[in-house]
């Protein structure tokens, strides 16, 4: 009394994927990528503006630095809204210093319950990118798709009216997507999606909802990653940047134009312990020769017109 | 199977460290180095299995699966520049369905002369379950998958995904397979007991392990660096007496990454810039020590058995 047939059966066991989305690409033989003026890596700095509902879901799980309590969770809900009224404009005021035009995305309810910070955002001409409507509302296949498309629409309609921008960036609560979220998000005007963590740089997605990118949206130089999953420093998560845009950018001079993306969550990052190890990262980062500080939609534009 | 031999099946037997027969490496060398790269194939819906689920979260698990995803994409070939540049040749751990799904990799490791040994057919299919007619199928699909992609036949075995069966070293020994990498009790190779034939374990380490640093103790890339550092200096100097094994296991969708890569060519650079290591594949110690200490071993350990 074994597993069975079907557990040595291998369906998908050919050449390429064993899924539709993208084709099987090796980074090293692709065509070299040129940035505008001759950059080397483009900087790709992300701020993260979240809201966790104190009622926050358990099913299917529970986003990287939810609530963790018996209800009400006041200590994690005001931990994370600090991010929102105070570590916002530390970090703000760092990439303002250093000349960063970061992209920031919402939450849908952010934009909604803080109009102050769509402000900030839009006033520099900064980029919003959707973030799905809060960190409780997951995308996942155990939502109906009549359901997961009120969640998409919420977020992008509140984002694009509050913005005016078109919001052609999508990032999924969590990174979780459903087996639609690719199709629905690429059928509403969405030209590029966060998610999927396996390149260093751009590529194609093929959906039933026309063409999207993935941009490579870094998950292990991501702050919430590294110093509240990991439990690293602030110092090691410096380091790790540092590290990173070393190697990229020696690469960059043999393999062609490059993405160093660092995702920024004011609620950890901005908290005045950590705020200056995240400055001086960014600033040796931005002393580079060719560094290029851009927004998601500036490097997929530059991507898709590089010879 | 009785309790007691669930509590101990006796794949070994007790054999101190001190007072066993010297070993010397060719060239007089005190400590063999290898380097044994997990090539590897997660599927995006696998086939359940009872014992243990595949993703963390929900499927798709876009996060999980993309993370590993990069390795194939990008990983493989940054370690693979590394390793060129201190002539270490892998060992690879193998999926064997990265011959379909991606021959490419594979033909880069055959062109660089590096040993390919298996690592099962997928890392998300496991053994727990099988019974010895399913067993002795992916063992068959292995020998024959690697022979036809790259004329090959496999020496060595890590069990996919770390996964055994009560009965799987006996079944290797049978099909002529050299040495296990899944024993962890030993900083030499060891025999193994088996039914038929003549098999033994060579070190692997599960410390040294870039998965086991990064992703399950969460470890910084340059806290990494010093501890391969450590873990070699310890052995360089214990080989001084009896030579010692030292292996670093690595993962491309891990060691591979722009902010972790220097940290391992740190560890190379420092292994290889010594005198009397004896950089090599897990093939060529597992002969080696076949060829000269299989037999004073076996009687060392009966004479440390006899009291």
């Amino acid at each position: 009394m074994g597993l069975g047939e079907s557990y040595l059966s291998y369906p998908h066991r050919r050449y390429g994927m064993d899924h539709k989305w993208y084709e099987w690409s090796e980074l090293h033989k692709r065509p070299q990528v040129s940035w505008p003026n001759g950059a080397r890596v483009a900087v790709w700095v992300t701020v993260a503006l979240e809201f966790f509902p104190l009622d926050q879901p358990a099913a299917p799980f529970k986003a990287p630095g939810g609530m963790v309590t018996p209800y009400p969770d006041l200590r994690h809900y005001t931990l994370r809204d600090y991010g929102n009224r105070v570590g916002v404009f530390r970090v703000f005021k760092v990439l303002d210093e250093l000349g960063i035009t970061p992209t920031v995305s919402f939450n849908s309810r952010v934009a909604e319950r803080y109009p102050r910070l769509m402000d900030e955002v839009v006033g520099r001409d900064w980029e919003v990118m959707a973030n799905g409507v809060d960190m409780g509302r997951l995308h996942h296949d155990g939502l109906s798709r009549d359901d997961e498309v009120a969640l998409i629409d919420d977020s992008l309609s509140v984002l694009r009216e509050a913005s005016g921008q078109p919001v052609e960036g999508w990032w999924s609560p969590a990174r979780s997507e459903s087996s639609s979220t690719l199709e629905l998000v690429a059928e509403r005007g969405v030209r590029y999606v966060g998610d999927w963590y396996n390149d260093d740089m751009p590529y194609p997605i093929t959906t039933a909802g026309g063409p999207l990118f993935s941009m490579p949206l870094s998950h292990e130089l991501d702050d919430q990653t590294v110093q509240f999953q990991y439990k690293q420093s602030e110092a090691q998560f410096a380091d790790q940047v540092e590290d990173a845009m070393r190697v990229l950018h020696k690469e960059s001079s043999e393999s062609g134009g490059r993405v160093l993306s660092v995702v920024i969550h004011p609620w950890m990052s901005g908290q005045p312990h950590r705020i200056a190890a995240l400055a001086g990262a960014l600033a040796t980062v931005m002393g580079y020769e060719g560094a290029w500080s851009a927004s998601g939609s500036e490097i997929l534009d530059a991507f898709e017109a590089s010879p | 199977m009785t309790d007691g031999q669930r509590a101990d099946p006796r794949l070994y037997d007790y054999w101190p460290w001190e007072g066993r027969p010297k070993i010397t490496w060719p060239n007089g060398a005190r400590l063999a180095f290898w380097v044994a790269p997990n090539i590897e194939f997660y599927e995006l819906h696998p086939e359940p299995n009872a014992t243990r689920t595949a993703w963390p979260r929900p499927e798709p698990d876009v996060l999980s699966y993309s993370l590993r995803d990069y390795g194939n994409r990008a990983g493989t070939w940054r370690m693979m520049e590394v390793m060129d540049r201190y002539n270490v040749r892998g060992s690879v751990s193998l999926n064997v369905a990265v011959c379909d799904h991606h021959p490419e990799l594979v033909d880069a490791c055959v062109e660089r002369d590096w040993e390919i040994f298996s690592h099962g057919i997928y890392n998300t299919r496991y053994c727990y379950g099988m019974d010895e007619a399913e067993e002795r199928r992916i063992i068959e699909d292995a020998f024959e998958t690697v022979e036809r992609h790259t004329g090959q036949r496999i020496a060595g075995w890590l069990a996919p995904a770390l996964t055994h069966t009560e009965r799987t070293m006996d079944l290797l020994a049978e099909y002529g397979v050299l040495y296990t990498c899944d024993l962890f009790c030993d900083d030499q190779p060891q025999p193994v007991n088996v039914k038929s034939g003549r098999f033994i374990s060579v070190p692997y380490s599960l410390e040294m392990n870039d998965i086991i640093v990064y992703n399950v103790n969460q470890q910084a890339p340059r806290r990494y660096a010093e501890m391969l550092k450590a873990n070699f200096d310890q052995l360089y100097a214990d080989g001084a007496d009896s030579g010692t094994v030292m292996c670093i296991p690595l993962h491309p969708y891990a060691v591979g990454r722009p902010h972790r890569i220097e940290a391992f060519e740190e560890a190379l650079e420092y292994i290889t810039g010594h005198d009397d290591v004896w950089v090599t594949t897990g093939r060529e110690i597992a002969e080696y020590y076949l060829d000269h200490y299989y037999d004073t071993a076996v009687a060392s350990i009966a004479a440390a058995n006899e009291r």
